[in-house]
């Protein structure tokens, strides 16, 4: 069902493939519009780009859009859910990084979204710096420093431009660079990409949109698939390596109530993180409900029960509350660090408990639309050692 | 370490395990003051939050107890109260509670007795370990 075909890049301009195949994709028939992150300057002056999802009609606009830019401002499955929740009447193209299509189909899975209207176009995810670091360089127009970034990243630079900032911590943990659930995926892993990159279609509908476009399968695909899988497997290797020591750090950061205190001790219960969550699925968030509206009489309680208590109260009581509403469909975007006011490693603690929860499920984020939400059902014999007081 | 008196919450479900606790009362028998017992319609109504509530205020142990598989009021709530104590006694030790502070068991209606002795059993439990911190610090 797979197929998969080289792309040639000209002039060393991988980006300008890519939209060449975007506004290919833009011009079919079926497909009334495209979602895209697309460059965007901020106010009339050179105060920079924001990189930012924008709904594409007319094929002539593509020229601006960017998905390669190493910024990530939002989780854009969010946005998906927005034009899928109710039947569009369209179809759609989407382009998406993996950890947004992971969200996706989470949000799928609780009924917020949908994916018979959307195709699916995933790109070999190559990371993202924080917004802010993104914001300090400034750039009037990223299609260089694109260019730059991606070559530098695929040749395993640390940071990715010189002098540069790391990539979002995020990024720098993700083990799932590689977009495996989308319809049409675009290859940078193993590719050179001032020559060429890779176009493979996943899915039946990815299959029929490769045709149309009149791709043919490639004769030498099998060879370089190997040497790609092979990329990836070491990039994955070092991902994980990374992250089981950022799991380490975060453990001894917060293996007490009163550690986990002093990790949020920052936390002004902005709710930001929450927000910015692609999976946190409440229509109304209990934080935002009258039970949280304490009787002021209840701070002097707690002020006189523990010597002092620190304000905003309820901090440690909310991100464990929402430790256990999502953890199980975190995918570890890192939006809610993103988002965070006051830089708290949010993401580290999420995705080192969502390690784990999702493990003591057998549940993977992400990975299977026909799999089930841990929470949504259950077994009559299953896990008989939680219960019982011995 | 002198010994502390524990505090122990316990949500009970309406149909069973109340109904149980209730029978014990009838019955005369005894069981420790350390228990606090919150009454709910069944099981699968307590949200993972009150359970972490309970701890974030200083409760030692955490007991949630309802029908047996079977025979809920509401035919399913114990399974999924059965996942979410599951997923609590994953992410609860990672900030220092350990799992033997939350029990999930099954009481059913006539267990009177077996209502009783699972109390005292705790409440032996609870003295035996330290005293959870976030009653007086956190």
């Amino acid at each position: 069902m797979a197929k998969t075909t080289f792309l040639n890049v000209d002039n060393n301009n991988v980006l300008a493939s890519i939209q060449d195949l975007l506004k290919s994709v833009l011009e079919q028939d079926d497909i009334e519009a495209i979602l895209a992150p697309q460059n965007i300057k901020i106010g009339n002056n050179d105060k920079g780009i924001n990189i930012m999802p924008v709904l594409i009609y007319d094929p002539t606009l593509i020229e601006d859009i960017d998905p390669l830019a190493p910024t990530f401002v939002m989780n854009a499955a969010k946005l998906v859910s927005k034009l899928t929740h109710k039947p569009m009447g369209k179809k759609i193209a989407v382009v998406l990084r993996a950890c947004e299509i992971r969200a996706l189909i989470e949000l799928v899975k609780l009924k917020q979204a949908n994916m018979e209207d959307i195709i699916i176009i995933g790109i070999d995810c190559l990371g993202a710096y924080t917004n802010k670091d993104f914001a300090k360089l400034a750039v009037s127009d990223a299609k260089e420093l694109t260019q730059q970034f991606c070559e530098n990243v695929l040749a395993g630079k640390e940071p990715p431009v010189e002098g540069g900032p790391d990539l979002s911590s995020a990024c720098r943990v993700c083990e799932y660079p590689i977009p495996e659930n989308a319809d049409i995926l675009i290859g940078l892993f193993g590719q050179d990409i001032k020559k060429q990159i890779m176009l493979q279609s996943l899915t039946e509908k990815g299959t029929a949109l490769f045709e149309k476009l009149s791709y043919t399968e490639s004769e030498e695909s099998s060879k370089k698939l190997a040497d790609r899988k092979k990329v990836i497997s070491e990039v994955i290797a070092r991902k994980k390596d990374f992250r089981d020591k950022v799991f380490e750090i975060t453990h001894e950061a917060t293996n007490t109530l009163e550690k986990l205190s002093n990790y949020f001790v920052g936390c002004i219960n902005c709710y930001n993180c929450r927000v910015a969550c692609p999976v946190c699925y409440c229509r109304e968030c209990v934080f935002n409900t009258d039970v949280f509206n304490h009787d002021p009489y209840q701070y002097i309680q707690w002020a006189k029960r523990k010597g002092s208590v620190k304000l905003p109260a309820d901090t440690n009581f909310y991100h464990i509350t929402r430790l256990a509403h999502i953890s199980l469909a975190c995918v570890g975007c890192g939006q809610c660090s993103n988002a965070c006011p006051n830089d708290i490693p949010v993401m580290e603690l999420f995705k080192y408990v969502a390690n784990s929860t999702q493990a003591a499920f057998e549940y993977e984020a992400g990975k299977d639309i026909d799999q089930p939400l841990p929470l949504s059902v259950f077994k009559e014999e299953e896990y008989l050692d939680v219960v019982g007081i011995n | 370490m002198a010994e502390h008196e524990p505090l122990i919450i316990a949500f009970v479900c309406n149909w069973c395990t109340y109904t149980a606790a209730d029978l014990a009362g009838t019955s005369r028998l005894s069981y420790p003051k350390n228990i606090r017992m919150i009454r709910v319609m069944c099981t699968g109504m307590v949200d993972p939050q009150y359970v972490i509530k309970a701890f974030l205020e200083g409760a030692d142990m955490v007991i949630v107890s309802g029908c047996h598989p079977g025979d809920c009021h509401y035919i399913n709530g114990n399974y999924k109260a059965r996942r979410r104590i599951k997923l609590l006694k994953e992410i609860l030790p990672k900030f220092g509670i350990e799992k033997e502070r939350l029990k999930l068991t099954w009481i059913g209606a006539s267990d009177g007795i077996e209502f009783a002795k699972t109390m005292q059993e705790l409440v032996v439990q609870a003295k035996n370990i330290d005293p959870n911190p976030a009653g007086t610090e956190a």
